[in-house]
């Protein structure tokens, strides 16, 4: 994701002289680093400090630049909450926030690098927009709709690289604020986002193995949430499972019951969120998210699935 | 396309002196509306602020080549009645401030006319300067920056961030005006906060051109950004006084936030008058 990310905004910014980085302290990968070597005024290294990289990504953008500033996805949003807040939101400028290794994704670094409730505090903040890809292709779609758009502050999720391609099946393109189905199935109907999507696509054929369909679902746009869209999976599926890599409090878990309750849903609706917990666990990511539940198989067995 | 007005040679310090005499019976004036307004803080950074638009912006058109950001939010009432006084925001803006029905709070909103950016929480306005600074040095322009910050704000870990980029960028078109009147909401911070000094070597040894002023002296203040060597950014310390200009409020906390009742009122006025 972070290189298929880098590939696709030094293509853009080639094009788009308004593109511009400001990292903070990250050493700049594959594409960007040549971006910086072709662009050096248009990248711009604040050093270990966030809230300046904010800041001067707001400046930036009132006059006219349209900045992404990137780095480990903690610091983008917790060290600099306030300038995220009032810079960013308040003032409802168009910067890009990419924030690297969402959720547990550095597992061996501990809980100051786990950005384990950064969807639940991004999606809380008015005129944010919070999109979160689970695989290369939707990070490239997510970018190119990111450098163009004009709607205000984005909060973009990568995870890291080596991602597989989990939407090659998918029938529609990506489209900001809309689900889009990935797999189908007409059983039970998974809704995730970000690279979990793995464990989800897993579940999906432990459902498959135990005689049921599944159709898995990609929420990459978490706000605004397609309300439509997801009233729609409520209203058409039996049996709904969320499956996401986030604190169950705020983030599309509690969206999807609210909704549920709100359109008088009658499905079935389990959720699988991580723990509202700091868990001192350090291993592969999938190990640690296993430590909090959330592998296919500790899923599949709470659903009561063989595996 | 009109060329910006060129900068100003000279400052004409009498007409200065009239003007902020206005402002601050203006404010005074506005203050009668509403139960809390921040006029102290206005009136320490009045000459400064008049300085910068009167002496130092470029308008064509009517309309600013040059950026004015407030980054201390609760010293607006200052530039709302400079705005005011250029047409930009009407006498109604003015009367209905912090009326549901108007559009003028007690701190600046982006995209109010005049208004280059939201402030009010402290720390934020210097960030935000370097970075349409950097953005005017990348589309090549000759925009400048004014951006005025409280001393207090120089508490703030994110403005010396800010402070180091700028002069890591060497962001000549960026001029910061410190308001320095020493008070912060709870304690002179010259009491409080003895390592907080000095401040023009701080300045310097962070890669600023760093200069101290008369903060109530507008040609003093014009004078030290016209004569400036544009290597690095400037910052103009300027030594003020809060309240400045009604004897009763000068130096007194309280009047960071209240506004003063009729007796109160009328005295000011006077004062003001025999200035």
């Amino acid at each position: 994701m972070r290189n298929r990310f880098a590939d696709t905004f030094y293509e853009l910014g080639k094009a788009d002289p308004r593109l511009c980085v400001v990292v903070a302290d990250i050493s700049p990968a594959g594409s960007i680093a040549k971006f910086r070597q072709e662009f050096p005024d248009r990248f711009v290294n604040t050093g270990v400090a966030e809230q300046i990289m904010i800041g001067m990504a707001a400046g930036m953008a009132q006059r006219g630049l349209r900045p992404f500033a990137y780095t480990i996805a903690t610091f983008t949003l917790y060290r600099p909450f306030e300038m995220v807040r009032d810079d960013l939101c308040y003032q409802n400028l168009p910067v890009t926030i990419v924030g690297i290794g969402g959720g547990l994704t550095y597992s061996t670094l501990g809980a100051t690098h786990h950005a384990q409730e950064d969807v639940s505090i991004a999606c809380s903040l008015p005129n944010m927009n919070v999109i979160a890809p689970c695989d290369p292709a939707e990070a490239e779609a997510a970018t190119r709709w990111c450098a163009r758009q004009e709607l205000g502050p984005v909060y973009l999720r990568l995870g890291k690289a080596g991602e597989p391609v989990l939407t090659g099946e998918a029938t529609t393109p990506w489209e900001f604020g809309r689900i889009r189905k990935l797999r189908q199935g007409a059983d039970v109907c998974i809704l995730s986002y970000g690279p979990i999507m793995k464990q989800a696509f897993e579940v999906a054929r432990c459902f498959e193995a135990a005689g049921q369909a599944a159709a898995v679902v990609s929420v990459h746009t978490l706000k605004p949430l397609d309300r439509e869209g997801l009233a729609q999976v409520l209203r058409d599926y039996p049996q709904v499972i969320v499956i996401e890599e986030c604190a169950p409090n705020g983030g599309l878990s509690m969206q999807v019951k609210a909704l549920a309750w709100e359109t008088q849903a009658r499905c079935k609706l389990v959720a699988f969120t991580l723990q509202d917990a700091f868990i001192h666990c350090y291993g592969s990511h999938d190990e640690i998210l296993a430590e909090h539940g959330l592998s296919a198989g500790k899923i599949c067995h709470r659903l009561g699935l063989g595996q | 396309m009109v060329k910006p007005q060129a900068l100003r040679n000279s400052f004409d310090a009498a007409a200065a002196r009239r003007r902020c005499r206005h402002y601050r019976r203006r404010i005074l004036d506005i203050s009668q509306q509403v139960t809390a307004l921040h006029v102290a803080p206005a009136f320490s950074c009045t000459e400064i602020t008049d300085a910068i638009y009167h002496g130092l912006m470029r308008r064509e058109q009517g309309v600013d080549h040059d950026v004015f950001l407030m980054s201390k939010g609760h010293g607006c009432m200052i530039q709302y009645v400079i705005l005011e006084e250029l047409g930009v925001l009407s006498r109604e803006d003015l009367d209905r401030y912090c009326q549901p029905d108007g559009r003028l709070g007690a701190h600046p909103d982006y995209e109010t006319p005049g208004v280059a950016a939201s402030t009010g929480s402290l720390g934020h306005g210097l960030g935000i300067a370097t970075g349409q600074a950097y953005a005017e040095k990348l589309k090549k322009t000759d925009v400048m920056i004014y951006c005025v910050l409280s001393d207090g704000e120089f508490q703030e870990g994110s403005t010396w961030e800010a402070m180091m980029m700028a002069a890591n960028l060497k962001l000549d078109n960026l001029v910061a005006f410190m308001d320095y009147n020493d008070f912060g909401g709870l304690e002179r911070m010259s009491d409080g906060h003895k390592a907080f000094y000095p401040l023009v070597e701080k300045a310097q040894a962070f890669g600023w051109e760093a200069v101290e002023v008369d903060g109530h002296d507008g040609e003093a203040i014009f004078n030290a950004v016209t004569s400036r060597k544009r290597a690095t950014p400037l910052i103009v310390v300027c030594r003020t006084v809060k309240g400045k200009g009604v004897s009763y409020m000068e130096n007194v906390p309280i009047w960071h936030y209240r506004s003063p009742n009729k007796d109160e009122y009328q005295q000011g006025l006077k004062e003001l008058a025999a200035e």
